[in-house]
Formats: structure tokens, sequence, C-alpha cells
């Protein structure tokens, strides 16, 4: 079974964001990178499909030359290669991510595709559904279920106050959703393996932007709140702002 | 200059969900700040009874693509509904209206069809928006990057654009109103075939009757102060009072006490409600990214340097096992007057 999961970095989950002087992207000072959460679940499900069926799990990554690192911790979990498919600019909307990433799927015929559900810096949710369309492979995202058999996928998918049951056949893209399953710690050995694998460089077949930033801040400053400290005692004024205050009861 | 707006709204259970007023609303102020015209598409049977509840928003056209009709093309007996054939539909019917801007609900499925309309009708794609403003007759977009923590404004030199909006943040302003003018289009007359379908839903499976934090327009949330999964039915009770949806914190969430379809935050779902009350937790940055754009924030902590005060309207420095039954309690009260 030939796995391509797709991998991005992105400023782990506690950075605390500031804008950069241009007013257009982060500060990029001192904020820490990690795997993309979601993605690690797409990782450690293409593992353990390869565990099950046999194969080879590619990681792919489009990005600079710092998305290797989100490749070499693809490797630490046990990814067999890795490819960048490389880009000058850091700044690409949804549609060159899936247009890059679309046409190298569609150059190796893989029999599935895994990716996270969306990335944590832009949260588009967009890869897996527009890749979909410019392959015309089936997919669907959100999933917190996968079953394999044969050709033939089973995926759980969450929506609003339930799960839909869908059926695709393969090849096939998934966005994986948390839950899906619990990745796997990296340990010394694949820590010391990943460091000889290679990564293969591919330059990227598009480049360009549909969507344009136009600006980029941070949200509007709360002012402070009214804060009381008596307990329980505080509950029927608390209710009385609500009511008349907030007007949100 | 856009030509024509077209406005998808989303049905449950064959009503009308309540982001679908949000879109018709939004794609009527954006018809008339761009002076051009505007259709809503639905999917589902619907008649002309449910069709007038849009009527707050009127005069319209609305068109529907009935969902037995549109599956009969599927070929499989067992077929709840198809997000590709749904998307192959929008798409179609935007051509055929000459529509150029497609506002849909940045729902499950609303976040499902866009990338594949976009991609099929050669769109920008705007997605999970919480503003948008018009100048020029050129749309300009507001949405949250990094879980809520910055906002970008975006725009294209697209002509055409798909954008989502997000649930609950646009709320939906009734005009004079009018006619709505429902016609059923046959999805014959939209070349829909068997190959539309590559992707499925055999089954529906409502987990539960409660309502969900990405969707409620209140929500109450718990995190490790209620120090057992046992006593999140205080944080139950609350939501139950005042009919919100009950969320929770990632180290609850982590910890198995609660489902992670519950989860607030950057690993969870990036919630807007109009009231956020939060019980126990303390206020992770990954946790605020999800929640600090809610219009009422209210905390309920016993540490009062807990981060979660420093976004908080409100705030009751205490014992949660103390404040919430008194806090459900006054609220009963108060909601039943």
């Amino acid at each position: 079974m030939k796995i391509i999961v797709c991998v991005s970095l992105v400023p782990d989950s506690t950075t605390k964001v500031k804008i950069s002087g241009n007013g257009m992207s982060i500060d990029e000072n001192g904020v820490s990178y990690i795997l993309n959460p979601y993605d690690e679940f797409a990782v450690e499900e293409a593992l353990q499909l390869r565990e099950k069926n046999g194969g080879e799990v590619i990681a792919v990554s489009f990005g600079t030359d710092k998305a290797k690192e989100a490749i070499k911790k693809a490797f630490q979990m046990g990814a067999d290669k890795g490819v960048l498919i490389k880009t000058e600019s850091a700044d690409f909307d949804s549609f060159s991510a899936a247009k890059n990433l679309a046409d190298y799927i569609g150059s190796q015929s893989p029999d599935l595709v895994l990716m996270g559900k969306q990335s944590i810096d832009f949260d588009g949710l967009l890869l897996p559904s527009m890749i979909s369309e410019m392959t015309g492979m089936p997919s669907t995202s959100v999933v917190v279920k996968l079953d394999v058999n044969g050709t033939s996928i089973t995926a759980e998918r969450e929506i609003e106050g339930g799960k839909e049951v869908l059926q695709l056949s393969m090849p096939a893209i998934i966005g994986v959703q948390k839950g899906i399953n619990e990745p796997r710690y990296p340990n010394l050995k694949s820590i010391m393996a990943a460091k000889s694998k290679p990564i293969e460089e591919i330059s990227a077949t598009y480049n360009g932007n549909i969507v344009k930033t136009v600006e980029m801040k941070l949200p509007p400053a709360k002012s402070a709140g009214k804060i009381f400290s008596n307990g329980k005692d505080d509950v029927a004024e608390l209710v009385k702002l609500l009511r008349e205050e907030a007007k949100v009861i | 200059m856009p030509n024509k707006i077209l406005a998808f709204a989303e049905l449950k259970e064959g009503n009308f969900k309540n982001s679908a007023f949000e879109v018709v609303s939004e794609a009527s102020k954006l018809s008339r700040e761009c002076a051009c015209g505007m259709t809503v598409l639905t999917i589902g049977d619907i008649n002309q009874e449910q069709a007038d509840k849009l009527a707050h928003y009127g005069p319209l056209k609305l068109t529907a693509v009935g969902l037995n009709d549109l599956n009969s093309k599927g070929g499989s007996a067992d077929l709840k509904y198809s997000p590709t054939s749904f998307a192959k539909v929008i798409s179609k019917f935007a051509e055929k209206e000459n529509a150029d801007v497609i506002v849909m609900s940045a729902t499950a499925l609303g976040k499902e069809l866009s990338g594949r309309v976009a991609v099929s009708t050669g769109s920008a794609v705007f997605n999970d928006c919480i503003s948008l403003q018009v100048s020029d007759g050129k749309i300009t977009a507001s949405r949250p990057v990094y879980a809520g923590k910055s906002i970008v404004t975006i725009n294209t030199d697209s002509p055409k654009i798909v954008i989502t909006i997000r649930p609950n943040v646009f709320k939906p302003v009734k005009t004079d109103g009018g006619n709505v003018e429902l016609t059923v289009l046959s999805p014959d007359e939209l070349g829909i075939t068997a190959s539309d379908f590559g992707v499925v839903v055999k089954e529906v499976v409502v987990s539960s009757e409660k309502l969900d934090v990405a969707e409620a327009d209140r929500i109450v949330s718990g995190g490790r102060g209620l120090k057992a999964p046992e006593n999140f039915s205080l944080v139950e009770d609350l939501a139950a009072a005042i009919g919100a949806a009950t969320g929770a914190s990632r180290a609850v969430v982590d910890a198995g006490w609660r489902p992670h379809s519950e989860q607030v935050g950057q690993t969870g779902k990036t919630v807007s409600p109009s009231l956020y009350i939060a019980c126990g937790i303390s206020g992770a940055i990954q946790h605020l990214a999800g929640m600090s754009s809610s219009k009422c924030i209210v905390a309920i902590n016993k540490d009062k340097d807990a981060p979660i005060f420093q976004v908080a309207n409100y705030g009751i420095v205490g014992d949660v096992f103390e404040i919430l039954p008194a806090l459900t309690d006054e609220m009963k009260r108060v909601v039943s007057q």
C-alpha cells in the first residue's frame, strides 16, 4: 500500500502571536515550530495501515526549506520517504498548496492520501476537498474512524452533533480529526534512523496566490471585566448583569 | 463588481438551519451594497410554506433541487446524500444563473463543499469569515487565523469568489420582506449523473439531541477545576437551564473525561457564541484562542490570577462546586420570569 501523508510545520499552539513589522504576517521571532498536530494523527494512521498491509509511507510537505522540519518529525515517527515541494515564499494560499500537492499526488499514483483536517495556522480546512476536485480522487475530512477493506473505505466523519458514515473507493484522500488514534512518541532508535533519511526536493509546479492578504492584526483588546470575589453570594448580581447590562440572558 | 450573488441555504431534516438565515441575510446585504442580483439555492424537498420562512429577507427567488430527485441519480438505495453531488449542483447552478459570488455557512457541510465548488468554478475562496466589507464593488473579508490569535483581512482579483461565513457571527437582519418565489429544479437540468456521486454518506448518526458547540449561541464549558468526570453534571445542569451547549478544555478531553467533539481551543473548535461560561478553566493560551471572540465571557475559577479572567467580561473568583448550583438555580428563576 502506497500512502502519501501531507504534513506542514506550524507555530506551537502555546505561541503568543505578535504581528510582524509589515503588518501582513506573524512575527516569527521566538516562535517554536511543530508538526501540525492534526498531521500527527495522519502520520500515525498511515503507519498503522502500513504495519497491517505492508507498503510505504511518504511524507510530503509544500513550503520553504523550513518545512523539512515537519518531514523530519514524520521520519522520527516512522515514515519511509520524505519529499519537499519547494516554494520560495511562505506566503501562499490554500489553492496554491492544493495545486502543488495535487500535481505531486497525481504523479505518484498512491493508494491513499492522508492529512490533518486543517493546519492550526491558517485553519483553512480546504485541502482535502480541493485536492479531491483537482485529482478526481474522492475525499472526506474530519474523519475519526477509518476502515480500509480491499479497495473500499468506510470513514466516520464528525458533523455538528453527530457523525456521518461514508463510503469511498481507493485511491482516496482523507483528512483526519483528533480522536482517530493516539500518535506514537518517537523512540531513540527511530530518532537516530531519521537522521540519515534523505529528503527529496522538487520544485513547485504552481506559484501565485488567488487570495491576497491585505493586513494581519491582533483581535481587538478586551477591556477589563467585572470580577467578583465573594463566591456564590455574587451569583444574583452576576445574573442581573448578564440580563440587564450584557443582555445575553 | 459582482453580477449575481448565490446564497446556499442549508436544510436539516427539511427545515432551514439557523445558519441558512444568516447566509441569506448576509447575501442580501452584499447584493444591496454591490447593487447586483441575488438568488437562493437549497437542496431538499421543501414546500412553499417552508420557503416562506425566508420572506423576512425577501423578495427572493429560491430554487430547490429535491434531495430524493438528486439521490435517484446516484443509483444506490442506501444513500443519504453525496457531498460531491451537492458541490456539482451548486457549481452548475451558479453557472446557469451567471452567479459569481457564492455564499454559504462554514458548517461541516459548508466547509466540505466550499473547496470543491471553488475548484470546479475557478473561484477564490474566503473560508470561515467573520466580517465582509464592500468597497467600490469589491469584497474584502476578515477571517481568524491561528485559531483567532490574529485576524487577516483578505481580498482577491478573481471575479469569482466562494465565501463561507462562520455560524453565529452574522446575525440575520430582517428587512421589509417580500415574496419568496419557489422554483423546483430537476437535477437533469444541471447535468447531474451517476459519476457525480464519488463520495456518498450512507448513514448519519446523531450522537445525542444535544447542541453542538460549533453552532451554539450559548456555551457552558468545564475544565480541570471540576476535578472528576462525574462532576460535569454541574456544567450540564447549567447548560440545560439556559439552552446552552456543553464544551470542554483540552486537559479534560485528553484525560478522557469528555468527548473531543466538545473541545474548545486551537486543536478543538473555535467558537463565537453570545455567551460563553468557563467553569474551572484556567485559560491556557490555546483555549483562549478558541473562545475569546465570544461576545460575553463569564469565568468562574478559584484562582484569581487565572488567565481566563483577563478575557472575561464578568467573573466570580470562588469554588465552582458552590457557585455552579447557585448559578443554575438563579438562571432557572430568571429565565422562567
